[in-house]
């Protein structure tokens, strides 16, 4: 029998290894990996808690949040490239022209 | 123990294993296969939790789509010289120490002290769930389903105006 617990576990598995990697990597496509693996840890949850429903709202929701993850990773790639050619690096910690 | 439960924990021990491949590999490149291997196990329990629609969506779009966009960026930002991509870490002490408080609380939370009793319900899921989702999204969420097709859209053409090439201007 699988539970919702097992569901949630997962998803917070998934979820709080996506925020370490995006606290501590140096490179930008590996924090946008990291948020990709937040957004599967809440979609993990939503499945979850949609089992029991007959509405299965927590799906449908899912279905959204995978099309606003797809938006997102478009506009932060096109921006890692365009600041990869402006400074020449893909570190998110080398820019720093705006620290005063 | 079934072997529906036996699957489960099959596919939930790869995608725990290969997200945290991600965070010890330095290679970025197997970061980002090891990323495709746990999407395809997330896809795996999204059918074990009845909704398939969804985890063919999730291979479609994230692996068919996303992950190649991982690939690509990575090609165009890194400078090709023959040797393995690697990256180094900062930050380790607070994203380890925020990481681990967070997964302890809310395992905590999940495991002993929340009551998920009052979302038992008898109903049966419906029986055609893909029609079930046609149906409702043109239905109940048009508004939601016509918003996201703005988005992509703004997306679209956002991501062309910020990466196209353009000119510095001379004064």
């Amino acid at each position: 029998m699988i539970t919702l617990q097992h569901f949630l576990i997962i998803g917070i598995s998934l979820f709080s290894i996506g925020l370490t990697t995006v606290i501590i990597k140096k490179n930008a496509i590996l924090v946008l990996l990291g948020i990709e693996l937040m957004l599967n840890g809440a979609n993990v949850n939503l499945i979850g808690f949609s089992t029991n429903d007959p509405q299965i709202q927590g799906q449908i929701f899912s279905l959204f949040v995978i099309v606003v993850a797809a938006a997102e990773a478009v506009v932060a790639l096109a921006i890692v490239v365009r600041v990869y050619q402006y400074f020449n690096t893909s570190n998110v910690d080398e820019p720093k022209e705006l620290k005063g | 123990m079934n072997w529906m439960t036996t699957i489960f924990y099959f596919f939930g021990a790869i995608t725990v294993l290969s997200a945290l491949g991600i965070l010890f590999t330095r290679n970025v490149l197997h970061a980002t296969f090891l990323l495709m291997l746990s999407f395809f196990s997330v896809a795996g329990i999204y059918v074990l939790g009845n909704a398939s629609f969804i985890g063919v969506t999730q291979l479609l779009i994230y692996v068919g789509g996303i992950l190649i966009l991982m690939v690509f960026g990575l090609m165009l930002t890194t400078k090709l010289n023959g040797k393995a991509l690697v990256t180094e870490n900062h930050n380790r002490l607070i994203g380890v120490l925020l990481g681990t408080v967070f997964f302890s609380i809310l395992s905590y939370i999940i495991i002993f002290s929340a009551n998920f009793e009052m979302l038992k319900s008898n109903k049966t899921l419906p029986e055609n769930a893909v029609e079930f989702i046609g149906i409702n999204l043109m239905s109940n969420y048009l508004i939601p389903f016509e918003i996201a097709a703005i988005l992509l859209l703004v997306a679209l053409i956002g991501a062309a105006v910020i990466s196209e090439k353009r000119k510095e201007k001379q004064e």
